[in-house]
């Protein structure tokens, strides 16, 4: 009955305060008594501190508080917790190093937090954080993942000789040797990827405020699980129970992982305000950011792939390292193991795959999970190793990847690196992209371009990922220290209005309308009769937060769950107003009838009922309308497509221009198409940002050379042309709606598709190998390498 | 940022005054390079003396065959003039190209020049037309004023007043941007003058420079053709994360060409 429900493109509730400049977001909370926080961070990537003196700064003018690591060590506080225990191939634990708020002994990272300074306004807490004089005994330090791994390099922890965190690993070593030794063809690569900063446009911000008279905390956080946070600070952190302490995530501008995490300004900004009396709030700039905020990807890996005579993949073997940083962030351990090599089958049939991975420490911020997180890695390594094959064998690229992918009746299909995929059909998918992108007239394009001077390329990605981590039981066995499932409220109001209550988090992803739609398909209200909130520990009852393009999957299936059981409830009470029995009457199209005849209540008329209980059967059912739900997934969802890019590059300069993409995704059922095109643009923009711009560079001795947007280079709008978005829906089958989930696609999709195209632009002139970011400089000084080789043979 | 005074006085006399009796204090034009640098603390002037309120400094003058544009022209006053249109298309463009809109409307063309970043987009057009920069107190060539790395050959009280162009035949200007910043990290500016051709390099090095061996062999002959093999050394050139030394100078010669390209389709 209502255009609102699943499938309309329904344009976001929420923008309309977005737009106005209205939102609320955590820095335009000031409270009464307000007082601003600014920390003093490490300019050192490894040292002792020796020596703090914060007597000037605590004479300054303005200035309530100078806190330091003693004061946290002194009250108590507990250091903050990894989410994710990995273990070692042995059976024993990863090295799991205390993190304090504020640095205490050493300092381990340049922007490692060290002194916090309170003051009646930010300008004289800046003023005085100027004033702070630390003293530090530098220590030898290592910035790079690839110095790290190396014998005699600095040691980050005493406890982690090598700086290994763990020595982790997957899939079966036999078979795989075994697969090996019976290939025709085994094709190796050696690959980095590279580490990006997750540049929300929103820097973090936390305001802390304790109210004495009722004992009681609140903190506004830039969160994208305020649930998390709050769970974390009472057993971990704070130690004050969860009833004693409210954590709001107002409007929150962007996350891709970055937010997820318990950081140490949440901990700090409550602490104080406690201990200081007044309301305390920390606004990062973005200098700052660049240099507290986790980052994300940093592998080094070698691959290889057994094929035999036909092409055919036999087995996988992958050897990685991943950057860890300085600490172990919330789910860091979780990023590179069971987010990254159990999808290390990708859509393929392989019989046989080994993956080793160790988790390096490094003198640098954290590295924890960013859009894609551990996906992108799994599907770059995969598309860059069989773009190789193809290459290699003398092959074309689309052929092997479709004589080797998963046919849809190979569903559920299991891999070999734990998961089992449930549904999809990657070749419908493939198909789908080549027509969008017009791959049969590919070679004209090619020749226009050389007719310009410029080298075309065609680049190819077909890749899976998994989305909704579940379900608890399992990620539990596997070391998560939080439950996934995700929970929700539906609150029917007296006049049929509804207020859904949802422990997911938007930061951007427009639940506020996707999920006002479900409301709208299952009860046939207009979505204007629907309010989502969420945020907000006290308003909503539980919930895991919003990652891992979780929320649909899991969050709007408990959403659905608790409308069933409004709909159940409504039929009893409809049941006594038609003088039927609750099992005859049906609900569709918004009417409760009995079946098979015209007899029926509105929806709305059987909510008024519920609160004005005058004619009702009060012995057996409840007054009121308002429901529950807690949804556990019984699996991942598996998200897949292809991804299809080319780019023309200017031999002379170097320089790539993106001169098309045409994608094909299959996230199950789509809710909102024009949202579902808006999260693939986005990713693709990110995805596009690391294969070309952004790199977090830090130099040997572990500083960030370019934490600025001087030298930081961000994806705009004008280095992007006009996405051609198709999709070709599986439906899930385990869970309700049939949805998979579409926020992180393109960014774990189209990185391989670019960095193949780029090679494939150069393969005439005899360049093999390109890694992310594909600078202009890097790509020239691959072409002179090549033509000197080229000379030289 | 630091608590500085603030001043808006009316008059270039007034203005230059101030600052003679105060040595902390700063001009403050459009405040595009300026206010970032206080931001980020790197300077902490005492006072501010803004030129909001002087009413002089404004014009955009064709006078023969000069151009005259007052030192607090926006850049988008630039691009958009139709005067500079006519007479120096090439300088026109160069303006719509500098920063990003927000930084066109507030930017100076004075303020660029005093700021002397050597990634700046107006110097190449000033070294590669032979202007003259007209300060409260003298005029300086422009092949004089650019000193070094944000350093010119004005006194610390001196106020550029305007810019004079001579106007040449034809003239293009080509810029490869540095990706995050959109400074130039290569800029090259080419002039057919009455004295015969000018090429100013600007982003490449410390300052911006002449390259004298491609004035002399588009001297013989205008055409792209006329640098192949001729190399501008990388001695002197920057060297950083975005581009090295070696780099800088491939792509000098790679734009110079362009530029040639550009003059040549554009009389």
């Amino acid at each position: 009955m209502t255009s609102q429900g699943i499938g309309a493109s329904v344009k976001r509730k929420e923008d309309r305060r977005f737009l106005l400049g209205k939102g609320n977001y955590t820095d335009d909370i000031t409270l009464p008594n307000q007082a601003y926080a600014v920390l003093v961070r490490s300019i050192y990537a490894h040292a002792k501190i020796t020596k703090i003196d914060s007597a000037a700064a605590k004479a300054a003018p303005g200035v309530i508080g100078v806190l330091t690591g003693d004061d946290v060590a002194a009250d108590g506080l507990g250091g903050l917790p990894c989410g994710w225990l990995v273990k070692n191939k042995d059976g024993s634990n990863m090295v799991e190093p205390p993190h304090p708020a504020l640095a205490h002994g050493k300092v381990r990272h340049v922007g490692d937090p060290v002194v916090m300074v309170v003051a009646t306004s930010k300008a004289e807490a800046r003023a005085a954080a100027g004033l702070v004089d630390i003293s530090y005994d530098a220590l030898p330090a290592v910035g790079r993942l690839a110095d790290a791994i190396k014998p005699g390099a600095p040691q980050v922890w005493d406890e982690a000789p090598g700086n290994a965190c763990f020595d982790w690993h997957i899939g079966d070593p036999v078979n795989t040797e075994a697969a090996f030794k019976n290939a025709a063809h085994i094709v190796e690569i050696d690959l980095t990827n590279s580490r990006v900063a997750p540049n929300a446009m929103e820097p973090r911000a936390a305001n802390g405020h304790y109210e004495a008279a009722s004992d009681h905390y609140t903190l506004y956080t830039t969160s994208q699980n305020p649930h998390l946070i709050r769970l974390l600070m009472s057993a971990f952190t704070l130690h004050v129970p969860e009833h004693k302490l409210r954590v709001i995530a107002p409007d929150v501008g962007g996350g891709f992982g970055s937010k997820i995490y318990h950081y140490a300004e949440e901990l700090l900004v409550t602490w104080a305000s406690k201990k200081l009396g007044r309301p305390v709030k920390w606004t990062s700039d973005r200098s700052e950011a660049f240099q507290s905020d986790a980052h994300g990807r940093d592998h080094i890996s070698h691959a290889a792939l057994a094929l035999d005579a036909s092409g055919k993949f036999l087995g996988l073997r992958v050897k990685t390292y991943a950057n860890v940083g300085a600490y172990l962030s919330t789910f860091a351990s979780a990023v590179p193991t069971y987010l990254y090599a159990t999808l290390l089958s990708g859509p393929y049939d392989l019989p046989a795959i080994y993956a080793e991975v160790q988790a390096t420490f490094t003198n640098t911020v954290p590295i924890d999970a960013y859009r894609g997180a551990g996906r992108p890695e799994a599907s770059y390594l995969l598309e860059r190793l069989v773009d190789k094959a193809a290459r290699q064998l003398g092959v074309d690229r689309i052929e092997l990847r479709r004589k080797n992918m998963i046919r849809p009746d190979q569903f559920p299909y299991q891999t070999q690196v734990a998961l089992q995929y449930d549904i999809g059909d990657y070749h419908a998918t493939l198909d789908l992209a080549l027509k969008s992108n017009d791959y049969a007239n590919y070679e004209k394009r090619r020749a226009a371009s050389a007719a310009k001077g410029k080298l075309r390329g065609f680049g190819i990605s077909t890749y899976i990922e998994a989305c909704g981590i579940a379900p608890s039981a399992v990620a539990g066995a596997l070391g998560a220290r939080a439950g996934l499932y995700e929970a929700a409220g539906v609150r029917v109001h007296p006049t049929g209005s509804v207020t859904v209550f949802t422990g997911t988090h938007s930061h951007g992803q427009g639940h506020e309308t996707t999920f006002a739609q479900l409301v709208s398909e299952k009860l046939g209200v207009p979505v204007d009769s629907v309010e989502v909130v969420h945020g907000d520990t006290d308003r909503i009852p539980f919930g895991m937060g919003t990652y891992g393009s979780r929320s649909a999957a899991v969050g709007g299936s408990a959403l659905i769950k608790a409308l069933d059981k409004v709909i159940d409830k409504g039929k009893k009470i409809a049941a006594h107003l038609l003088e039927a029995s609750a099992g005859d009457i049906e609900f569709k199209d918004g009417n409760f009838r009995v079946v098979g005849t015209d007899r029926a209540k509105a929806f709305g008329e059987v909510a008024f009922t519920a609160y004005v209980p005058h004619n009702y059967p009060i012995d057996s059912v409840e007054p009121g309308l308002e429901e529950s739900a807690y949804y556990d997934p019984k699996n991942f969802t598996f998200p897949g497509g292809t991804h299809l890019v080319e780019v023309e590059i200017d031999p002379e300069t170097g320089v790539v221009e993106v001169v098309d993409v045409a994608i094909a995704d299959d996230v199950g059922v789509i809710i909102n198409p024009m949202i579902v095109d808006g999260q693939a643009h986005g990713g693709l923009a990110q995805g596009i940002g690391q294969a070309l711009y952004e790199e977090v560079r830090y130099d040997a001795e572990g500083q960030l050379t370019n934490g600025s947007y001087m030298d930081y280079c961000m994806p705009r709008a004008a280095d992007l042309p006009n996405f051609k978005v198709g999709n070709h829906v599986t439906a899930c089958t385990h869970n309700p709606i049939g949805v998979k989930g579409v926020g992180e696609v393109g960014a774990i999709g189209v990185p391989p598709a670019v960095i193949n195209a780029v090679i494939d632009a150069l393969t005439p002139l005899g360049v093999t190998d390109i890694s992310m970011p594909a600078t202009p400089e890097k790509i020239w000084r691959a072409i002179q390498a090549a033509k000197l080789a080229k000379k030289g043979a | 940022m630091k608590d500085f005074e603030f001043h808006r006085p009316a008059t270039v006399k007034d203005a230059v005054a101030f600052l003679r009796d105060h040595d902390g204090a700063k001009f403050l034009a459009g405040g595009q390079s300026l206010l970032p640098v206080l931001k980020l603390e790197l300077a902490e002037p005492s006072d501010l003396v803004s030129l909001a309120h002087v009413k002089e400094l404004r014009d955009i003058r064709v006078d023969g065959d000069k151009l005259l544009i007052g030192a607090l022209v926006t850049h988008d006053q630039v691009h958009r003039s139709a005067d500079v249109q006519k007479v120096i298309p090439a300088l026109a463009r160069l303006a719509g190209e500098i920063g990003d809109a927000q930084v066109r409307n507030r930017g100076t063309l004075g303020g660029s020049v005093a700021h002397a970043d050597p990634a700046a987009d107006y110097p190449a057009a000033l070294v590669g037309l032979g202007a003259t920069v007209i300060t409260d107190r003298r005029s300086i060539a422009a092949d004089a004023f650019f000193t070094g790395l944000f350093t010119t050959a004005l006194e610390r009280d001196e106020l550029v007043k305007a810019v004079q162009f001579p106007i040449p035949r034809r003239a293009a200007y080509v810029k490869f941007a540095h990706r995050a910043s959109k400074y130039a990290l290569v800029g090259v500016f080419i002039a057919e003058t009455t004295a015969g051709i000018r090429v100013a390099v600007t982003g490449a090095a410390a300052t911006v420079f002449r390259a004298p061996e491609y004035e002399a062999a588009l001297g013989k002959q205008l055409a792209p053709g006329a640098l192949d093999g001729i190399e501008v050394p990388a001695t002197n050139l920057n060297s950083d994360a975005e581009a090295s030394a070696e780099y800088r100078a491939h792509l000098i010669g790679v734009i110079a060409r362009r530029a040639v390209q550009a003059l040549l389709g554009h009389s």
